[in-house]
């Protein structure tokens, strides 16, 4: 959700905003995703609404960096190019439309209208009815009256006496007077007039913000204007005046982009957390739509939250996200540290550095210090509540260790009774700690269960680094530097302890199902070792440079990633061999910072070997610029169509990782197995259809549940016949559905339904059979008709 | 070692009074401006801001407000409840009018200037005819309503008057005396709410737009006829006190108690449309206190503050071209010299509005390098205080070289005491039967055998007085110009060897007499610009004078004509940044050993003059630059000869009271450090200020 400002469309029903390659529609009053718009191969920069077709809108993509639309030039659109020949020089065009129907535009007809603009969209806009267009760069504010064709150039000192940062960051038009209102580095909000005139000019300075003014809106009648900055504060100004104004506080991180919809009565701020916020014009928040949050860094790395499968990891500072992969949206974030941020340079705060759900997802444990003169630690321990759904604040230990705590985890015991469960830390200062449940006597006490510290272990002063639990529950692996030591985790006997020198233990973990005798571990000298726990002898070790370390839950599959040679590669092996079942070389070029393994709610077919280990979970990765990543065996089009992509992708990326990988990916797959990307994308076509009707059709439209029934189990039967046979019934299932449907009186809604299926299959495959004018029409339809069932 | 051993004074507890109410006359472009102390003083704007004219103070008679009306004349209007008209050529209130209303706190004149309305405690407006000979004579009261008024403004017409005063604004009719219209100005204000909303300052401008602003910073735009509300800015959180309307009409400036000053502008809403509306653009904040004053001359925002500060703030747009008028200029301290040396006793006598204050210079028996701050061997002492009896303030005063006389005069009296040094203990002894003489003096000079006084008196008059042992005088002759003039004498510079004595009225003309024969000698040829200074070569008799233009002219007095020097100084011109130097020259002294150097002082800077060396030549494309002592002396030795030039400045004392030569080596400098004024001032408004 980045690079541009998020658009509402006419009616401020929808919002799109560009996010990677693809134009997104959410709606605004539920915040769903509605539709994703694709047909750009590379970043959108820019979306704009077309101002006389109410339905079409324009986006533009690579080396155009910005684009402009207004409503008294029908058929030409504003574009900011660089210039040819030269880095770093941009202008801004006006191209004239050709009115050939169609997606993608070539445009022949350029005018250059200002020349050395900013390649910021911010830097540049438009002022009433298109009069004049104002662009600033450095100190610099140029204004070209089209009618007159008179460029005035207006330029301020580049500091003041008073230490002020004079450079412009952004620029908008009064829409209905002669105002300019432009940002500066110093937070400074000018409001120029009579600039139609070389000297008699002038302007009035509104000052609330104390570092750079982002973005600047005005409102639909030019009487307020919002501002925003690194402080997450939305201000309104009233009338140009520098003591009337608003403020909507809070909105969680710096404001990136301000805009606002065609009637008013929506403001939107894109945060720079990959974020969107709607807020109502009398500035109450309204909405907010969530990416995955790019936390300033992940140091609690990614976890999965047992009851929700949700993935979490930092998000705001102090904050745990959730955040759901299947919907590809945040579920919720848990205010952890519980103490008001400050944005401020240089200030230490309390940050959220390690996390740990039990089986169950009942309790959760974090981790949180402050790094000042001396380290605050504390160690909270959460307890989900059934009737809030939420988690609450059970204990809270502050200074658990005398130094950093470098890994914590929960004992996995399926059982629901509490005292069996148990918790871990290991820390810095050489010592591992368990935590248990006690349950307090006492009637007058507010909560009867507390935790507090069992056993306090340590191995020859050396700093604890790992712990581990075996899947039973009966062992506890501590790693203390290059050792490993096993424990006995009701008598806490020490076991035995495994070493493999040189080099400090990176990971460790147990092998499941049934490799549970093996346990792993990862050298920092680049070996991964596996020991047997009956023999207490290695089985085999190799070498690899192994930065994470993550076992499958539900399988004995555990995932490695390497990085060697600034690349990194996957290895997927089984304990019990030392041979892996896939390896998937240099699949990224950054590194891999954490992993994790997301159950599927439902198991997939799963046709090749290689990625049988995929069935029941999907592998994510995070990257060092917080990409997130998944191994998927799905080929093109229809990963379009899963939206759990790049989230958090870096704008100046070129090409998509996930783009990247799927190339990479495919690449292989031709190389291996040349026929393997078409009989995975065979099946999933088989079972999809039948399951996706019902999963997608309206509940008051669907047919009697014993019409249904059939066509679901049988959809869900794993045939043991001949595949193709199977194929035919169901098709024919389908088409008595449908006819079904027909026979309804919501002839209309079937109507829908069906075109709703038409563009998707015809974008997925097809998109040569329908041009592209109809495609829109079909797409106008279809928003007509969203519209219209919400009013239900 | 250094050139100069420096007595650097900062013992002058001199504390400016703040400004209190402006007036503007457009054709001389002068600015009437009133201290809260009474004292009134006169800016030429034509000859760079120069303060022309001072009227000192009165403890009684405090000024509110100020007007120019039929033509050049001033009126001023106070607490006291009367209308004064000032002599300007005389430097003193010239007459009185009783108002009759109880205080006045707000008096304008009509756009012809031919009558003067005034605002009274008790609420009344009255009508008074500027009498064409002087004075001013009551004409009519105009509908009396209860509550003060404190701001008046005429229509331009001058059929109407919009009045302000508590809480509300009337707008009364002239002809027929009755108010017209009276708008409630905190009526959108809840009753809960409810404070007291006075109402500073009002214009009325000749669309019938009334503007007022009030004490709860809001700037409103009335339509007075109907009464009702057109716009309303709120400038400040505390009260907009000042304001003032541009000549076209088209742009306001208000001065807040917060001491920000804002400019507004009539502004077309679209461009090529009718529509205009005022709106807020500038903001100044040249003020640390109330900005009780502002005047919007055609080219410039002017803001006077209760923190004693003249701010001109020119508006950039409207210069023509870019000069002495495109800088920003303040002004705190007074174009006078409030400051006299004994040279020979060390001794330095300090002016105040009420008293003055004798000190001896410290000394040291140490010698340093350049730039070191040398031990005291006896600090400075402050040997006596003589406080003046009476109302009136202090118009001039003087110590003689040798340090035995001191005199001074206030509008009515002249005083002079005789000092006599005993040992460390000092006694004062005022001089009986001094000469009946028309007073006020305007400025005291001795001679330098400290033998004679001279005194500077109206119509262009010097009185000259004989100092007598042990402690008499004799009143010796009167120097009156040839031609005669109606203005008063406002400097005086007299030779060494006593001979000659150069006297400035107010019309700029030097007159040289000679006291060997008591008469005129000569006229020196005139010159369009004031004269801020003057002073006489011991030597050579050539008189030196520096305008306001910032020129430099010496004039031999002996020959009767400019000196060579002089010549070649005016043919070559001087240097641009010497020209728009802020502040004019307000002392000149001379190195009694080098001949060639003279010393010249403004607030900013001390400037060596040495006629030997060359004049920096000012160049075609203005690139050269004035470098000062300080990075001369940085330079290598052939840069610097190639740099060298007459002009030696020196800006490390700031801002300079005084400057003068004691001996060839000893030079004393009176600062007033701008923190030390703003220390004795009271606590201004409190702002919240970001990160702090």
């Amino acid at each position: 959700m980045h690079g541009a400002r998020a658009v509402f469309s006419v009616g401020a029903r929808f919002l799109l905003c560009a996010s990677g390659d693809f134009v997104k529609m959410y709606s605004v009053a539920t915040e769903e995703l509605v539709q994703l718009l694709r047909g750009h191969s590379d970043l959108v920069t820019g979306v704009q609404l077309a101002p006389h077709n109410r339905l079409q809108t324009f986006t533009v993509g690579y080396q155009l960096l910005a684009l402009y639309a207004l409503p008294s030039s029908e058929d030409s659109v504003f574009v900011i190019i660089p210039k040819s020949g030269e880095r770093d020089t941009f202008q801004l065009v006006s191209v004239k439309l050709t009115k050939a129907a169609g997606q993608d535009m070539e445009a022949k007809e350029l005018s250059v209208v200002l020349e050395g603009v900013d390649a910021s969209p911010k830097c540049t806009a438009f002022g009433r009815e298109g009069e004049y267009v104002a662009s600033v760069k450095d100190v610099n504010l140029q204004v070209y009256f089209f009618k007159q064709k008179q460029l005035n150039r207006f330029s301020l000192r580049a500091t003041n006496k008073k230490g002020g940062n004079n450079v412009f960051t952004c620029v908008a038009c009064h829409p209905q007077e002669d105002c300019i209102a432009t940002g500066h580095a110093d937070g400074k909000i000018r409001l120029w007039r009579n600039f139609n005139h070389k000297k008699e000019y002038t302007f009035s300075t509104l000052h609330w913000h104390h570092d750079k003014v982002l973005d600047l809106a005005f409102s639909l009648e030019g009487t307020s204007l919002l501002s925003g900055g690194v402080e997450s504060v939305l201000v309104q100004w009233h009338c140009g005046s520098d003591c009337k104004r608003d403020f909507l506080p809070r909105l969680g991180s710096a404001i990136e982009y301000v805009s606002i919809s065609s009637d008013g009565t929506f403001y939107c701020t894109s945060h720079t957390d990959n974020r969107i916020t709607i807020i109502n014009s009398n500035l109450r928040f309204s909405k907010t739509i969530q990416g995955l949050i790019k936390a300033r860094d992940v140091k609690t790395g990614l976890v999965v939250d047992p009851r929700t499968k949700a993935l979490v990891l930092n998000g705001e500072p102090g904050h745990l996200q959730f955040y759901c992969l299947q919907s590809d949206k945040q579920l919720y974030s848990l205010d952890i540290v519980q103490q008001e941020y400050i944005h401020q340079a240089g200030l230490n705060q309390s940050d959220l550095v390690r996390v740990a759900f039990s089986a169950q997802g009942k309790w959760l444990a974090t981790v949180e210090e402050r790094e000042e003169t001396d380290l605050e630690l504390q160690l909270k321990l959460w307890f989900f509540d059934e009737e809030t759904q939420s988690f609450k604040l059970n204990t809270r230990i502050s200074m658990p260790h005398e130094d950093h705590i470098t890994a914590m985890c929960f004992r996995d015991t399926d059982e629901m009774e509490d005292d069996s469960l148990m918790l871990v830390t290991t820390g810095r200062d050489c010592v591992f700690k368990v935590w248990v449940i006690l349950e307090d006597t006492d009637p007058e006490a507010q909560q009867s269960l507390s935790w507090s510290c069992d056993f306090v272990g340590s191995y020859h002063s050396y700093q604890a680094t790992n712990c581990c639990f075996s899947e039973d529950g009966s062992l506890l692996a501590v790693s203390f530097e290059e050792t490993v030591t096993v424990w006995d985790s009701s008598t806490w006997d020490l076991k035995c302890t495994f070493c493999h020198p040189p080099g400090k233990i990176r990971s460790i973990c147990f092998g499941r199902l049934t490799c549970s005798k093996y346990l792993i571990g990862a050298t920092d000298h680049g070996f991964l070792c596996c020991w047997n726990l009956l023999s207490c002898a290695l089985e085999w070790s190799a070498h690899l440079n192994v930065v994470v370390l993550q076992p499958d839950p539900l399988s004995e599959h555990i995932a490695a990633v390497s990085w060697l040679f600034k690349e990194s590669s996957l290895f997927v092996f089984k304990p019990n061999e030392a041979r892996p079942i896939c390896i998937q070389r240099k699949f990224c070029k950054e590194r891999i910072q954490f992993a994790a393994f997301v159950p599927r709610d439902v198991p997939e077919t799963i046709g090749s070997e290689k990625y049988l280990w995929l069935r029941r979970s999907q592998l994510f990765f995070l990257t060092d610029t917080q990409e997130l990543m998944t191994v998927s065996t799905k080929s093109a089009q229809e990963r379009l169509t899963l939206s759990s992509k790049q989230l958090a992708v870096e704008e100046s990326l070129p090409v998509t990782p996930f783009s990247l990988l799927l190339g990479k990916h495919r690449h292989q797959q031709s190389q291996g197995d040349v026929d393997l990307g078409k009989i995975v994308h065979h099946h999933h076509e088989q079972d999809s259809p039948a399951v996706k009707e019902l999963l997608h059709t309206p509940a008051h439209v669907l047919p009697s549940a014993s019409f249904l029934c059939p066509i679901f189990i049988n959809s869900l039967l794993v045939s043991k016949e001949n595949k193709s046979t199977e194929e035919t019934p169901d098709e024919v299932e389908m088409e008595s559905e449908e006819a079904e449907d027909d026979s309804d009186e919501e002839n209309s809604v079937t109507e829908m339904k069906q075109e709703d299926k038409m563009p998707l299959e015809s974008l997925g495959e097809t998109t040569h059979r329908l041009s592209k004018s109809e495609e829109k029409e079909l797409r106008k339809i279809r928003k007509v008709d969203y519209s219209w069932i919400s009013v239900f | 070692m250094g050139e100069f051993e420096v007595h650097r004074v900062r013992f002058f507890g001199l504390v400016p009074a703040g400004v209190r109410c402006m007036a503007y006359q457009h054709n001389g472009r002068r600015l009437a401006l009133a201290r809260t102390d009474g004292a009134v003083e006169v800016y030429n704007f034509a000859a760079n801001y120069y303060m022309e004219k001072a009227i000192p103070g009165h403890q009684t008679r405090s000024v509110e407000a100020l007007c120019w009306a039929a033509g050049e004349r001033l009126f001023g209007a106070g607490l006291s409840g009367d209308i004064t008209e000032y002599d300007l050529e005389r430097l003193r209130p010239a007459r009185a009018v009783d108002g009759f209303g109880g205080p006045i706190w707000s008096m304008a004149a009509n756009n012809d200037g031919t009558r003067l309305a005034i605002g009274c405690e008790d609420g009344s407006v009255k009508l008074f005819q500027v009498v064409p000979g002087g004075g001013v004579q009551f004409e009519k009261n105009l509908d009396r309503q209860k509550g003060r008024v404190l701001c008046l403004s005429w229509h331009p017409s001058g059929t109407h008057l919009a009045a302000g005063s508590i809480d509300f604004i009337r707008v009364l009719d002239v002809h027929s005396g009755r108010t017209a219209q009276r708008i409630m100005v905190n009526c959108h204000v809840p009753k809960s709410k409810k404070r007291e909303c006075v109402v500073w300052s009002i214009a009325f401008l000749s669309s019938g737009t009334v503007i007022s602003s009030d004490s709860f910073g809001r700037v409103q735009f009335w339509d007075w006829e109907r009464g009702t509300l057109q716009d309303s800015h709120t400038v400040s959180s505390s009260a907009a006190l000042s304001l003032a309307v541009s000549e076209k009409e088209d742009s306001i400036v208000v001065g807040t108690s917060a001491g920000a000053t804002y400019q507004f502008q009539l502004l077309p809403v679209k461009a090529g449309g009718q529509e205009k509306r005022w709106v807020r653009t500038k903001p100044f904040q040249h003020h640390t206190h109330d900005v009780r004053a502002v005047v919007h001359t055609p080219t410039a925002l002017i803001s006077g503050g209760l923190d004693a500060q003249l701010v001109i703030r020119p508006l950039m747009e409207k210069v023509q071209k870019k000069g002495y008028d495109a800088a920003l200029r303040k002004f705190t301290l007074p174009h006078r010299r409030l400051v006299s040396c004994a040279r020979k006793a060390r001794l330095l006598l300090f002016q105040f509005s009420q008293h003055l204050e004798l000190w001896r210079l410290g000394s040291t028996n140490k010698t340093g390098k350049d730039g070191e701050t040398l031990p005291l061997s006896r600090m400075p002492e402050h040997l006596l205080q003589l406080k003046s009896k009476g109302p009136e303030h202090i118009y001039c005063s003087c110590v003689s070289p040798c340090g035995s006389w001191i005199a001074y005069s206030t509008a009515s009296r002249f005083h002079l005491y005789r000092v006599q040094h005993e040992g460390d203990s000092i006694s004062v002894k005022k001089v009986p039967g001094v000469p009946k003489l028309l007073l006020p003096a305007y400025q005291l000079q001795c001679a330098s055998d400290s033998g004679r006084l001279f005194i500077a008196s109206d119509r262009g008059s010097v009185h000259v007085v004989q100092l007598l042992e042990p402690g008499g005088c004799k009143h010796l002759h009167t120097l009156r110009p040839p031609a005669g003039t109606r203005e008063a004498v406002y400097l005086l510079a007299s030779s060494a060897d006593g001979n000659w004595l150069a006297a400035v009225s107010g019309d700029w003309e030097v007159h040289v007499y000679s006291l060997k024969h008591f008469k005129h000698h000569c006229t020196v040829p005139t010159y369009s610009c004031a004269v801020t200074a003057l002073a006489i070569h011991p030597t050579t008799n050539n008189l030196f004078i520096s305008y306001s233009d910032q020129q430099l002219f010496e004039f031999s007095i002996p020959e009767k004509q400019y000196t060579a020097w002089s010549r070649a100084v005016q043919n070559s011109g001087l240097h641009k940044l010497w020209l728009e130097r802020d502040s004019p020259i307000t002392h000149i002294a001379f190195n009694p050993k080098n001949t060639s150097q003279v010393l010249l002082h403004d607030v900013y800077m001390l400037c060596v003059l040495d006629k030997s060396l060359p004049c920096p030549q000012p160049l075609p494309d203005d690139s050269a630059v004035l470098v000062n002592q300080s990075t001369l002396k940085q330079l290598s030795e052939p840069a610097r000869r190639r740099q060298l030039h007459a002009f030696k400045i020196c800006k490390k004392f700031q801002p300079l009271l005084f400057a003068d030569l004691l001996d060839e080596r000893c030079l004393v400098t009176v600062e007033r450090p701008a923190l030390d004024i703003s220390a004795q001032l009271p606590p201004p408004v409190q702002q919240k200020k970001f990160g702090t």
